[in-house]
């Protein structure tokens, strides 16, 4: 259960790194990724996804 | 290193007339004016705030340099303007993406700015991005430029989501201006402009979306202005969105305190990539957007020298040294020069004094009752008719009429959004800009652009050249006069 970024729609803006509740998501290599071993696809804890209500590309954070 | 604005060595000069001199010559490029308001019309404490700074002040623009970084570059909203994967295509310009920088990158290149730059008074913050919502980045670079260099002016951009936030830390840090974007009060215009924003842990669209935004805008603004903040409220004019509604904004933010208003048209291009681009939305042309600010004119104080510059400009307005200031060309070792920007600010409160009393003499002379009639000036600086007809990308407007000389706006000669523009094509331009100006005063025109604007029904005056802008807008007036007289009498 995670999320990833579809590294070619991403602006590399920052926005989900900074609302991601569990630190899932860093900039890594250039680019901003999701660490699946830390990601709860914020079950729990908020409605939906924050990495992907944040986003303003769409379809670029999604369910692995 | 091309043009600088002015050398440091310029500063060495022994007397004002000189630096003056020294200025023009270095290509201190165009200037263009703030607030039309000048000392007069506005009150001590406002006018304290805003006299050193270019983008508020229309006096200051012609003497003082603003920079930008981009270190934000999260967003909380979306708007129909904007496509986040290049520049906010309005708060800064379109389809060039800015250095994006950390705080520390960012606190170095303003360092490495001030040490050349002896105009520099402001660091912004604004886009791509939203300073307040990216708070801890934007904050970081303030408190690391504030401890090098405490004379340097610190203000920021938002969409005003986050504002409410840190009002506490914007007074604590000294933040004296703020900048809110506004483009509707009307929760169902507003929702036409931006399709979400994301709010306490959700995203929120339509109308929900747009009354959130723009309540929490307002709140920002009172806010501040309780505090003593300045604010400035900017508003994009989207023709057939919100041309009719500006005026409703302009009261509203008025009556919460903003003490500037700038109306900026929407530039939109199908190539930027956004909704509006793609919808065929369009921007206004000059005429409209004249009409909307003439419309607002005496409400809050209108700003018409915006020059919608990008995010990480450098420089006096209307002219972008940015490029010149790229991480890999910093130097590994800066040092700061106090002294030159105290020996500038020295210096142009000399020339302010003698300018605005050669406009106090020139106003006089202007004020018996004329048409209102329109010149276009190519300045680079100093208020002063001081550039080349051939040199100009961008127009100075202003107007004269029974209340005197004003300075109403300035009209781009050089499309940036389609560029490569042969001369021919530049002259259409500039005659389709010009449209409802009778008189061009430049410092030197050439015979073939002198012709062609003749042929559009444009006066070029050359004649002038060095002279403060109202001086020689009044004198023409005069000789104006004189001949109608003549004739009159010849009759
Ligand atoms: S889904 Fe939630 S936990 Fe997973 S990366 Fe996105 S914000 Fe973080
Ligand atoms: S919010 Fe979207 S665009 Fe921004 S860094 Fe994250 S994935 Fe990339």
């Amino acid at each position: 259960m995670s999320f990833r970024i579809v590294e070619s729609n991403c602006t590399a803006c920052g926005a989900c790194e900074f609302e991601c509740p569990n630190a899932a998501i860093s900039y890594t290599g250039g680019t901003f990724v999701i660490d699946p071993d830390k990601c709860t696809e914020c079950a729990g804890q908020y409605e939906n996804p924050q990495c992907a209500e944040v986003c303003p590309v769409p379809e670029t954070c999604i369910p692995v | 290193m091309s043009a600088p604005l002015i050398p440091i060595s310029g500063l060495a000069v022994s007397n004002r007339q000189e630096m003056g001199k020294n200025l023009a010559k270095g290509g201190c490029s165009s200037s263009s004016c703030g607030s039309s308001a000048g000392p007069a019309d506005m009150d001590p404490e406002t006018w304290a705030k805003v006299k050193d700074h270019p983008c508020y002040s229309e006096e200051a623009h012609h003497y003082f340099a603003r920079m930008h970084v981009a270190v934000s570059p999260a967003c909380n909203i979306q708007c129909n303007y904007c496509n986040r994967k290049y520049d906010c295509a309005n708060e800064s310009r379109p389809g060039v993406v800015s250095e994006r920088l950390t705080p520390e990158q960012a606190a170095r290149k303003v360092l490495a700015v001030a040490a050349e730059v002896p105009q520099l008074s402001v660091l912004g913050i604004a886009g791509p991005g939203d300073a307040a919502y990216d708070w801890r980045k934007t904050k970081a670079t303030f408190d690391l430029v504030s401890q090098r260099l405490p004379d340097i002016k610190l203000c920021l951009s938002s969409n005003g989501l986050a504002l409410p936030d840190h009002i506490d830390e914007i007074v604590a840090m000294n933040i004296d201006h703020v900048t809110i974007t506004i483009n509707a009060i009307d929760p169902e215009i507003g929702a036409q402009i931006v399709p979400w924003i994301f709010y306490e842990r959700k995203r929120r669209t339509g109308v929900e979306a747009a009354t959130i935004l723009r309540d929490r805008q307002l709140q920002a603004l009172e806010m501040l202005h309780e505090r003593g903040v300045l604010v400035k409220v900017n508003s994009v004019l989207i023709p057939g969105i919100n041309d009719d509604h500006l005026i409703e904004v302009n009261k509203a933010v008025k009556a919460r305190g903003a003490f500037l208003h700038n109306i900026m048209p929407l530039i939109s291009d199908p190539a930027h990539g956004t909704h509006f681009g793609l919808t065929g939305q369009r921007g206004p042309t000059a005429a409209e957007l004249k009409k909307v600010q003439d419309a607002c004119a005496g409400g809050a104080n209108l700003m018409r020298h915006c020059r919608q510059c990008r995010a990480d400009a450098v420089g006096l307005l209307g002219e972008d040294r940015g490029q010149d200031f790229t991480l890999d060309k910093l130097p590994e070792e800066i040092e700061d020069a106090p002294e030159a920007r105290e020996a500038y600010r020295a210096w142009v409160a000399e020339e302010r004094k003698d300018r605005q009393a050669a406009a106090g003499l020139a106003e006089q002379a202007a004020a018996a009752a004329e048409a209102p009639t329109l010149f276009a000036v190519c300045t680079r600086g100093s208020g002063r008719i001081n550039l080349h007809f051939g040199k100009a990308t961008e127009f100075q407007i202003y107007e004269a009429d029974a209340d005197g000389i004003s300075f109403v706006g300035h009209r781009r000669a050089d499309n940036y959004c389609l560029g490569g523009y042969g001369d021919a094509e530049r002259m259409d331009e500039i005659i389709k800009v010009l449209d409802d100006v009778p008189y061009v005063l430049c410092q030197m025109i050439g015979n073939g652009p002198r012709k062609r604007l003749a042929d559009a029904g444009i006066e070029a005056i050359d004649s002038l050249g060095e002279e403060y802008i109202e001086t020689a807008i009044a004198s023409i007036l005069q000789s104006r006069r004189a001949h109608r007289d003549q004739a009159a009498q010849g009759a």
